[in-house]
Formats: structure tokens, C-alpha cells, sequence
């Protein structure tokens, strides 16, 4: 039997790894990460975590000890840095290469950054335990966030900082928060409920440099005017971590290039936020960023490996947490031209809202109703797959 | 092999997955969605829809301890 071998030691790596054990793979299966911590989860990174709710050990994914049992061999703290197909080698950062059977590339994205923000003291971008750390700490001392980014990442901060009592500023281009996500009238919903929770949006905005105080980061320039601020978030997506894998012949074009299967080349998968791979019902090639698609992706990609021979056709899902709002949102609401409540009570902060493009259901949103959400999750599936 | 299944309601997020994976071992609470465990010893024919449910949860809420029959 042959070895697997999984770079980047986090959701999707680690799920890949244990979905392999789980149905039986009895080869070698070796997990390499460049962060020096054990697996641990990102979604509480800008919620419990930046609030202080959470210690930063709460969010391990597995019980010390628990990887070992299942004979996954783990490297922390190592990067890896080339690919050779050919001799089906991983080359790390200690020159030491790794020979494998199969590949599984699980290596994520990097926070992009604004050319005029980098280096500057008191601008930060949030991925790592670390950077939430350096975050938490600078906040504790500040008055005034700007957070440059209305997706969903900085919408979460933005509310978890009001919460920490900061006077928060959201700039972003686009006229209301997440709608490239959930489409424009449920980001309308959004931008009132930040607004009811005393967060300035500056929509419409372009940010255009850092105001700089001796060396401290005192502001931000926009197209739309000043915004005063002692830290500043730069929310303004990611990029997937592919570098180290120029010139090894993969197809990288936003992501690890990928077949219905999501292998990328012979012997080689990729899986999570850094694979894109050809949606046979869509006919498109797609790679969604949310926590569900790593664990759901995992457990396709160790099924191919081990010969399932099946395409990958998830119904895409993520949740967001803001102002005590959990918004759940299932398939592609943002492609909808029209948006029909199904399930409204009383009170209107809990609904169901069903995205159509003509009378096709594309998504639906569930805003503090999850039962609700699972009940409608059937419009968007034929019911013949569990997910 | 017996099969015990522990959740962390804290860290649920209320995503539904194990719900669909095992919905004889999982609900979840009406008014906010956390997971509500049904069955924490499920029966043998249930055991690999809850490992499916631990492994797709995106919150890492369901933990199992597994023994062989024989402890
Ligand atoms: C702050 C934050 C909040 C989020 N909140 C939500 C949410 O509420 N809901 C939701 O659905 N999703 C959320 N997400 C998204 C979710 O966390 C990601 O989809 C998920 O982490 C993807 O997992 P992954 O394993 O593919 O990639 P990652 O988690 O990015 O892991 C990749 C790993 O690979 C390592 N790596 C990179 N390059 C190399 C290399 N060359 N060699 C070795 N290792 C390498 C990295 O260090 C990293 O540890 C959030 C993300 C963030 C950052
Ligand atoms: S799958 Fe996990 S997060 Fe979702 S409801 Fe079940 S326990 Fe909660």
C-alpha cells in the first residue's frame, strides 16, 4: 500500500488524514505544516478568540494524543517549498524530501495586503492564532478601528471589536457589506444591523493610504475623505498559498488547478480554500473559502485516493457570526436576481429567505433560524446525496 | 466495539451536518440550532454515520472514544 502525504496541517489537511484512517487506508499517512501549532480552527479566530471568550488552546481541533492513535505522522513547523512529480518528492524548508505514493496539496491562503498599508506598524491582517493575538493586543489599548474590507472577514471583526467598545469604520467600494456573498438585499439587512450597532460604513469607498503619525498609523485615506484611527484591519480577501509550487508543473491559476476529482496531476489532489476544481454540474471550475467545504472536500479527496473515482459536487455552505446574528447561507444566494421569504415569525430578526434565479432556487439564507435552514437545505439538493 | 459520543455544545455552531449524517443520534435545539445528542452509545449500525457526522462537523463539537468489545 502506498504512503499519502498531506501539506498544510490544518481543517482540510488534517480531515483529509483522518477520513483516510477512518475508512481503512493502512499505508503511511504523514501530515506537514509550516505553523508551529497543532491543527486549530480559524472560525473562532475572529469571534470567541478577538473577544476574549476563548482561550487561544480552545480552538485545537483534536484532543492531544488523538493523531498518534490513529497513526498519522505529524511535522510541525516545517514548510514545504518545491514539488517534483517526477520523482514524486516534497522538498522542506530543512532540506530534508519527502517521497509519497499520494499527494494531497491542503496548503490554504495568505491574507492579501495593500502595497500602501504593508509594513506599516498598527495595520494588521487576520489568519493565524498569532496575528488575532497581536490583533487582541493592540485593541485593548485603541479607541478608534478601521477595518478596510466589508466581506465577511471584516465584518466580523468590525462587530467583535464594537463589541470590545471600539468606535469602528468599515470602508469598502461596494454599497453594502457581503454582497458578492449573499447578494445585495440581505447585505442591505446587514449594513443596517452594523449600523443599529453603532458602526460607522463607508461605502463607496476606495482606501488609499495610511495616515501616518510619528510612525503610528493615525488613519486612513479614502476616496470618500479621512477616517481617524489608532489600528487598522486590512480585510480584503486571500490568495491561495500555491508560490512554493511554481514550476512544478501544476496548473495554478488562482488556486491548485483541479479535475472533477480534485487531482491536480497524477498522484496529486488538492483540498480546502486552495483547490479548484472542475464542478461537473456547473461546468465551471470553483473553489469556495469556508470551513464546511475543508471537512466535505477531506472526505471526497481520501475516498478518490483510495479509488471511490467520484466528482466532488458539495452544496456550498458557511456561517457568520455578527452582533449576536448567526447567518447560515447555503449554495450561491449573490447569483439570485430575486429573494422570497419562506419562513418568517414574529420576530423579524429570525427568517428563511430562498434565493431564485428565474423560479430556480440558487441559495438560501437562515438568519438566527439553523432548524429552519436545514428544512430548506432540500431545495437546493435532488435528496439522493446527504450533503 | 462500543462507541461512545460526547458534544460540546460551545463549540457548535449549528451547521446541521451531523443532523443529516445521523439523524438517530443527532438533533438540534429549535430555538438556536445546538446540536442536541440523542443517542450517546448509538448501536453498532450507527457507528459509521456518527464517525462520518465527527468528521464533517466544522466545528470539531462531536468527540467518540471507541473500545473493542472485549474492554
Ligand atoms: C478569521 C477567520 C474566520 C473564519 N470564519 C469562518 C466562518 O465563520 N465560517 C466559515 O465557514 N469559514 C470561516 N473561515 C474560513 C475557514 O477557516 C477556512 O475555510 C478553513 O480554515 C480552510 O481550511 P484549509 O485547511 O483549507 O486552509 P487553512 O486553514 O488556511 O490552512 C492551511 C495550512 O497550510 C499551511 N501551509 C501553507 N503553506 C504551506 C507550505 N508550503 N508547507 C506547509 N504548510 C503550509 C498554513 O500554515 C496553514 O496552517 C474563517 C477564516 C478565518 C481566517
Ligand atoms: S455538525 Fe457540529 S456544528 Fe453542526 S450542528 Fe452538529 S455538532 Fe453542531
Amino acid at each position: 500500500m502506498s504512503d499519502v502525504l498531506v501539506i498544510g496541517a490544518s481543517a482540510a489537511g488534517l480531515a483529509t488524514a483522518e477520513a483516510l484512517r477512518r475508512r481503512g487506508f493502512g499505508g503511511t499517512v504523514r501530515l506537514v505544516g509550516a505553523e508551529p501549532h497543532p491543527p486549530y480552527d480559524r472560525p473562532p479566530l475572529s469571534k470567541q478568540v478577538l473577544l476574549g471568550d476563548w482561550e487561544a488552546d480552545r480552538t485545537v481541533l483534536r484532543p492531544p494524543g488523538a493523531l498518534a492513535d490513529l497513526g498519522i505522522e505529524t511535522t510541525l513547523g516545517r514548510r514545504a517549498v518545491s514539488l517534483d512529480t517526477a520523482r514524486r518528492e516534497v522538498a522542506l524548508d530543512d532540506g530534508t524530501s519527502l517521497p509519497y505514493g499520494d499527494l494531497v496539496l491542503a496548503t490554504g491562503l495568505t491574507p492579501r495586503r495593500i502595497g500602501a498599508f504593508a509594513e506599516q506598524a498598527g495595520v494588521h491582517t487576520v489568519r493565524t492564532l498569532e496575528d488575532t493575538g497581536r490583533l487582541r493586543a493592540e485593541l485593548a489599548g485603541a479607541r478608534r478601528l478601521s477595518v478596510i474590507g466589508g466581506g465577511v472577514l471584516g465584518c466580523e471583526i468590525a462587530a467583535s471589536a464594537r463589541r470590545l467598545g471600539l468606535d469602528v469604520t468599515v470602508i469598502d467600494p461596494a454599497p453594502v457589506p457581503m454582497a458578492d456573498r449573499v447578494g445585495p438585499e440581505i447585505g442591505a439587512m446587514l449594513a443596517e444591523l452594523h449600523r443599529d450597532h453603532g458602526i460607522v460604513l463607508m461605502s463607496g469607498a476606495e482606501a488609499e493610504a495610511p495616515v501616518v503619525s510619528g510612525g503610528r498609523i493615525a488613519g486612513v485615506r479614502t476616496s470618500k475623505g479621512t477616517v481617524e484611527a489608532d489600528v487598522v484591519v486590512v480585510a480584503v480577501g486571500s490568495t491561495p498559498a500555491t508560490e512554493w509550487l511554481e514550476g512544478s508543473g501544476l496548473t495554478l491559476d488562482d488556486g491548485v488547478v483541479c479535475d472533477a476529482r480534485c487531482r491536480a496531476a497524477r498522484h496529486v489532489y488538492a483540498v480546502g480554500d486552495v483547490a479548484r476544481w472542475w464542478h461537473e454540474e456547473q461546468g465551471r471550475y470553483v473553489r469556495l473559502e469556508n470551513r464546511s467545504n475543508a471537512t466535505e472536500q477531506a472526505l471526497a479527496v481520501a475516498g478518490n485516493i483510495l479509488g471511490a473515482d467520484r466528482p466532488y459536487l458539495p452544496v456550498p455552505y458557511f456561517w457568520t457570526d455578527q452582533h449576536g446574528v448567526r447567518m447560515q447561507v447555503l449554495g450561491r444566494p449573490a447569483e439570485a436576481d430575486r429573494i422570497r421569504m419562506v419562513e418568517r415569525t414574529p420576530d423579524p430578526r429570525k427568517f428563511v429567505a430562498v434565493a431564485e434565479a428565474g423560479e430556480r432556487p440558487v441559495g438560501v439564507v437562515g438568519w438566527n433560524s439553523a432548524r429552519g435552514l436545514r428544512r430548506a437545505r432540500a431545495l437546493l439538493t435532488d435528496g439522493s446525496r446527504p450533503h | 466495539m462500543t462507541l461512545k459520543v460526547e458534544v460540546d455544545e460551545q463549540r457548535c455552531v449549528s451547521a446541521g451536518h451531523c443532523v443529516t449524517s445521523a439523524p438517530d443520534v443527532f438533533d438540534q435545539r429549535d430555538d438556536d440550532g445546538v446540536v442536541h445528542l440523542l443517542d450517546g452509545a448509538p448501536p453498532e449500525r450507527r457507528h459509521e454515520q456518527v464517525r462520518e457526522a465527527a468528521l464533517l462537523c466544522p466545528a470539531a463539537a462531536i468527540l467518540l472514544r471507541e473500545r473493542d468489545g472485549s474492554a
